[in-house]
């Protein structure tokens, strides 16, 4: 039976460079994937793009494709990757030059176009999922809306000869996805294997996470070697078997464990996980050890795809403002909530406008607010934190005024302190009949 | 009594305003009383202040597993929440402080 090895290269845009290089020289791949597009970065990079029309792509792609590029042309490992973000196009150009500047001028480079679906949704008017409104009711404040695209065009692109294929907004599985399809030519009606195609996907988008990674609890679960995890390679045979395995020698483990907590991360309800290629089924995946960091996962299925196509929408939501400073030593505490009260009563007196307040100490009650954490014994340390949401980055910047000027005008030995400002670019997500996205492959022309 | 945290490990996860949190037996022995004992009320009573909306419980009895679904649980979404961890990372270990009844050898 035939098999493939995938390496996946990273797990958010600002990952580690360096366990893809391992994964490149020593994995024995045939496609490395990196997965580095979050939530809002479409948005994000949609907005530097109208400041550089060649920008738009993810920051860290010269630095990633220059350390990977070398391994991967002389082992012929083939690279998917949505580090394309809201510009594609231009990241597949910039990686031919840098392949070129590399004496890797052969290397063929593709980039999957048409996830921007705003004129679409605009014309639609279709309706926000998260809150009442719709697309055109956001007016000025809207930003960009790209589809969650499918794994199809990136198989396109690999079965018309690319080494390089470079999308902007698909889903992760999918990037993982689109290489077994290519490779053991997968029908898109098979569901499933597209679902258990889907779970080796699911198992593997978040790199690290899966090979100790976000796991570690010391004296419950311990993890050896987290400062040089080693990144997954996931076994994939024609039949849609799956083993996820690691680097021998490198950080990190492959348990049953590790296994478990990625196939449920970010899942709802398992039996429905919706993918634009098919409806994902994990409740009748089964999880077993072989042999040490080999884990067979098994049963993934899958139903037919739904009609429409999730789309992020990214706007202008509103701005945060905030600061912080600490307090330490004998009754640290006291005076934390002191100066809690006393930022409190100078936002009132000075009428900040601020539809919503967060007013806490961090080390006491910041992360699950006061009816979840457990009355704590006296912290050595506390740092006050005060954040508010407001309609102006004016009104924002003058949060994090009134708690630096506890400098001075607060309790006593306050320390530290810190503020800021931002604007928030949120998304939400609206639904697309599939048919209106038109998902293209374009080559760069080779000079 | 004993703590969900001696029988049980845990993975938090977030999707827009909706956090979700797996619930997975050491040992498969003690699925049955995951089951019985980590309720979506227990659940939803520990993160009063913290989940807004409702809580759903699924089952994976293959992996030994819970997989609670707690919408309205991220101040409003990841990217626009106020809270010093947006994404909700942390809440796992708060549900791993959960007080268990009767663990049978």
């Amino acid at each position: 039976m035939r098999t493939i090895r995938i390496g996946s290269g990273a797990g958010y845009s600002g990952d580690r460079i360096e366990p893809a290089v391992e994964l490149a020289e020593k994995g024995d791949l045939q496609y490395l994937v990196f997965e580095c597009l979050g939530e809002r970065t479409v948005a994000l990079a949609q907005q530097a793009r109208m400041k550089n029309p060649q920008g738009g792509y993810d920051p860290l792609l010269e630095q990633r494709m220059r350390a990977v590029l070398p391994a991967c042309a002389a082992n012929g490992i083939k690279i998917v990757t949505n580090m394309g973000a809201a510009n594609a196009g231009a990241a597949a150009r910039r990686t031919a030059e840098i392949a070129k500047s590399l004496g890797l001028s052969s290397l063929k480079i593709a980039a999957v176009i048409g996830d921007d679906v705003l004129d679409a949704c605009k014309d639609g008017d279709l309706p926000i999922m998260e809150f009442d409104g719709t697309i055109k009711q956001l007016g000025n404040r809207l930003l960009s809306a790209n589809a969650y695209l499918g794994a199809e065009p990136i198989a396109q692109a690999l079965s018309s000869g690319a080494d390089i294929v470079i999308t902007g907004r698909a889903s992760d599985p999918a990037l993982f996805l689109a290489p077994m399809i290519h490779a053991f030519g997968w029908a898109m009606d098979d569901w499933n294997l597209l679902g258990q195609g889907t779970v080796a996907g699911h198992l593997l988008e978040c790199a690290g996470q899966i090979t100790g990674g976000y796991f570690a609890d010391p004296g419950y679960k311990d993890v050896a070697g987290l400062a040089r995890l080693g990144f997954p390679i996931g076994e994939v045979g024609e039949d849609g078997s799956l083993v996820i395995t690691k680097v021998a020698g490198s950080g990190g483990a492959v348990t049953a464990r590790t296994c478990k907590e990625q196939l449920l991360y970010e899942v709802h309800d398992p039996r429905r996980y919706l993918q634009p290629d098919v409806v994902a089924d994990f409740s009748e995946v089964t999880v077993e050890e072989i042999a040490p960091d080999r884990v067979r996962i098994s049963g993934g299925r899958g139903t037919r795809r739904t009609d429409t196509l999730k789309v992020s929408v990214g706007y202008v939501d509103s701005f945060i403002g905030e600061g912080q400073i600490s307090y330490a030593g004998p009754g640290a505490l006291a005076r934390g909530r002191l100066a809690l009260e006393i930022v409190r009563e100078r936002l009132e007196l000075t009428g900040v406008a601020a539809s919503e307040w967060r007013f806490e100490l961090v080390g006491v009650d910041s992360l699950h607010g006061p009816e979840v954490s457990a009355p704590a014994s006296e912290p050595y340390e506390v740092r006050v934190r005060v954040a508010g949401r407001t309609e102006s980055l004016g009104e924002a910047v003058r949060i994090g005024n009134e708690v630096e000027t506890l400098y001075t005008n607060g309790p006593a030995a306050g320390g530290g302190a810190w503020k800021s400002a931002r604007d928030v670019v949120a998304v939400a997500s609206v639904l697309l009949p599939r048919e209106l996205a038109k998902p293209q492959v374009r080559f760069v022309e080779t000079s | 009594m004993t703590r969900l945290r001696e029988i049980a490990h845990c993975r938090t996860g977030d999707k827009g305003n909706t956090s979700n949190i797996s619930v997975i037996a050491y040992d498969a022995k003690h699925y049955p009383l995951l089951l019985a004992q980590v309720t979506c009320a227990r659940v939803k009573a520990l993160f009063a202040g913290v989940v807004e909306g409702e809580v759903v419980r699924y089952e994976l009895p293959n992996i030994a597993a819970l997989n609670f679904v707690m919408s309205g649980a991220l101040g409003g979404g990841v990217t626009r929440s106020l809270a010093l961890d947006a994404h909700g990372k942390s809440l796992s270990s708060a549900l791993l402080d959960l007080e268990i009844e009767d663990i049978s050898p």
